[in-house]
């Protein structure tokens, strides 16, 4: 590893032409480009937004009716992974950053939330800002000392501190964190409209709302100087310092805002479950965001959602799907093997970084470029 | 004195643990790139494969001889897996390091999944030879005789391991394609033929460290190999990848520092110096990274 490669997936992406990638269109092109490409997500906004009025059954694909309370809770845990995964997207997607500790960073910004509640008594909206601020300090933090190394080494340094953390977290120092057992909030401790079976849409808004910030911060920071000079950076590290950009201030921001978005994430999670979970610090969670980002396609705001509202939803429903009798035509053995979501999930994933390096997304904008042209 | 000397030689054992689980990754590292997160995979298969094996030897058999056949099954059970996995997945993306990566977080999320869907997610108990589960007394300190055997495979392996990198003409262009890949190749050597042997050793002796794992654990369970990768990475880039003999060293310093912690400052204090260890090292030493001589 002497010579800098760029990462596959980032020369995919630029070969493929991404959204900011495309040449400039004619005039008329241009507002008809950015009606599709404001309106389109605004529609899916107000589609998901208006979800919670929705008391149709969707046999087969959600547990109950749409804004039964099940249905609202899967999809609100479904929209809270998709987030997270857009915010680790701006690691490794926008900037070419491969990190095994994200996981640090969503689970600070969950540990952070009920310690402060729960020890300190603040409310919410102050405690979510402890939260926020206390992680992206530690994103600040974390991020100089660890990105004085590249590559892997990156990665196992940012593996060793998110380790670190869940070791902590499972020791239960002081009785602070809760073990394995994870730290529920108290009865009370939150707003009521947070709180019990019936408030499930609330809840699921906030998941939205929590989409929407991440989105919005992600739109502005690619389009802004920073994020050219991330992309620079993915593209070709020693090309973009030769042109003058302090690579590495540009790699501790992209780090900063992700690992925030990943606290707000985790600050989410907690208010979406309940509490938090040591599931949170594992290693398995930033995998399986990086899992979602290839899956749904790196350096893509859609693939990084669509990948990550996928993977949640399959995990999920992957195991009824297998207690349902809808696999009983299978041999028993196989079938105990099938029913295992993260078997589905892993195949599924080996199969798309094999043939699919653009993820799903750019699999889909393939498919349409090809049906465009006669 | 005696708790000292218990420690010592539990440190000891857990090194010689984390040697086998790391010398194939290391090999595989520094001479493929390949950071292989399958590797946990592998141990696992191994645990397995040893678990059935002398499940299904009949019942006359003691049980030493039965984990040593179980063992051997297990290890060319290991390096069939590692071949496949090699030839299937790895060799089409060979010198596309990242999503060699992610092929092998796949692979290992798929694997442990589907051990959980065959085995179950609950840990099975594995048969020990009696002898293994007694103590030895030895300046004053009882200590648990299944320790010796993990150091004595440990020490066996790393001296075949490393006759084999210093005598034999397979060590000859591994020694050579962990220094200079693109001069082996441009010497006419078919370096890929090379990755798959030491990519299906290296699962061999995975399998062979996820055995006694579960030995030492006394169960065999679906996560164990993950578990153990953690400390095989922490080893093997405190060692300097693709080097044999900083393996081993790194190993034996881990497993001391980590029961030595544990025991004299607070449980799980061990754990997170390892850990943090790990990171001062790459921070002060990024080049232990790109591959020492082997």
């Amino acid at each position: 590893m002497t010579t800098p490669t760029t990462t596959p997936t980032s020369s995919a992406a630029a070969t493929s032409g991404g959204p900011e990638a495309a040449p400039t269109p004619p005039r008329a092109g241009v507002t008809r480009r950015r009606m599709v490409r404001v309106g389109i997500p605004l529609l899916v906004l107000a589609v998901l937004a208006w979800l919670p009025y929705v008391p149709v059954e969707v046999p087969g694909l959600l547990p109950g009716r749409v804004n039964g309370p099940g249905s609202m809770q899967l999809l609100a845990t479904c929209l809270v992974t998709a987030g997270l995964a857009l915010g680790y997207d701006v690691l490794f997607g926008r900037t070419g950053l491969l990190s095994f500790g994200h996981a640090l960073f969503v689970a600070a910004g969950s540990y952070l939330l009920t310690t402060t509640i729960t020890a300190w008594g603040l409310p919410l909206p102050v405690a979510a800002l402890v939260a926020l601020g206390g992680t992206a300090l530690l994103a600040l933090v974390v991020g100089a000392v660890a990105l004085r190394v590249g590559g892997i080494a990156f990665a196992m340094v940012t593996l060793a501190f998110a380790q670190a953390a869940s070791i902590v977290v499972l020791r239960d120092p002081g009785g602070v964190t809760g073990g394995e057992e994870g730290h529920p909030f108290e009865r009370g401790a939150l707003p009521d409209l947070l709180v019990g079976v019936a408030n499930a849409p609330y809840r699921y808004w906030l998941a939205l709302g929590f989409v929407v910030v991440s989105v919005l911060v992600v739109t502005g920071l690619v389009h802004s100087r920073a994020g050219h000079a991330m992309a620079a950076v993915r593209e070709n590290e020693r090309r973009a310092a030769v042109l003058g950009l302090d690579t590495y201030r540009v790699r501790l921001l992209a780090l900063v805002v992700g690992s925030t978005l990943g606290g707000l994430g985790g600050i989410v999670h907690a208010l979406v479950l309940g509490g938090s979970t040591p599931h949170l610090t594992t290693s398995e969670l930033t995998l399986s965001l990086l899992v979602m980002v290839v899956l749904g396609g790196a350096g893509s705001r859609w693939g990084a959602l669509l990948g990550g509202f996928l993977y949640a939803y399959a995990d999920a429903r992957l195991t009824e799907a297998s207690g349902s009798g809808m696999l009983t035509w299978l041999p028993e053995g196989v079938r105990s093997v099938v029913g295992q979501p993260l078997f589905v999930l892993g195949v599924f994933f080996i199969i798309v970084v094999s043939f699919a390096p653009t993820g799903l997304t750019g699999l889909g904008a393939r498919l349409l470029r090809k049906a465009a042209r006669p | 004195m005696s708790d000292l000397v218990l420690v010592l030689v539990t440190g000891l054992g857990l090194g010689a643990l984390y040697l086998l689980a790391a010398s194939g990754l290391s090999l595989v590292y520094g001479l493929m790139g390949v950071l292989n997160f399958a590797h946990g995979s592998f141990m696992t298969a191994g645990a397995y494969a040893a678990w059935l094996t002398a499940d299904a030897l009949p019942d006359g058999w003691s049980a030493g001889p039965r984990l040593l056949v179980s063992t051997v099954v297990a290890v060319v059970v290991g390096a069939l897996v590692g071949l496949v996995v090699e030839v299937l997945l790895i060799r089409p993306l060979y010198r596309h390091h990242i999503q060699q990566v992610l092929v092998t977080v796949g692979l290992s999320l798929a694997s442990v999944a589907a051990a959980q869907g065959v085995f179950g997610a609950d840990p099975r108990p594995v048969e020990q030879p009696s002898w293994m589960g007694s103590t030895v007394t030895l300046l004053g300190a009882n200590l648990p005789a299944d320790r010796f055997l993990y150091v004595a495979v440990a020490a066996l392996l790393l001296a075949g391991l490393l006759a084999l990198l210093r005598y034999t003409r397979l060590g000859l262009v591994i020694r050579a394609g962990v220094e200079n890949r693109t001069m082996v190749e441009a010497l006419g050597i078919d370096v890929r033929r090379t990755f798959t042997v030491v990519f299906a050793l290296g699962a061999g002796v995975a399998a062979l460290a996820g055995v006694l794992y579960s030995q030492y654990a006394g169960t065999v369970s679906p996560g164990q190999g993950g578990s153990l990768l953690i400390y095989a990475f922490i080893v093997v880039v405190i060692g300097g990848m693709g080097s044999v003999t900083g393996t081993a060293v790194a190993a034996v310093a881990v497993g001391l520092v980590q029961q030595l912690a544990n025991y004299y400052a607070a449980s799980g204090v061990g754990d997170l110096s390892v850990v943090l260890l790990l990171a001062l090292v790459l921070l002060l030493r990024p080049a232990s990274l790109q591959g020492a001589p082997a």
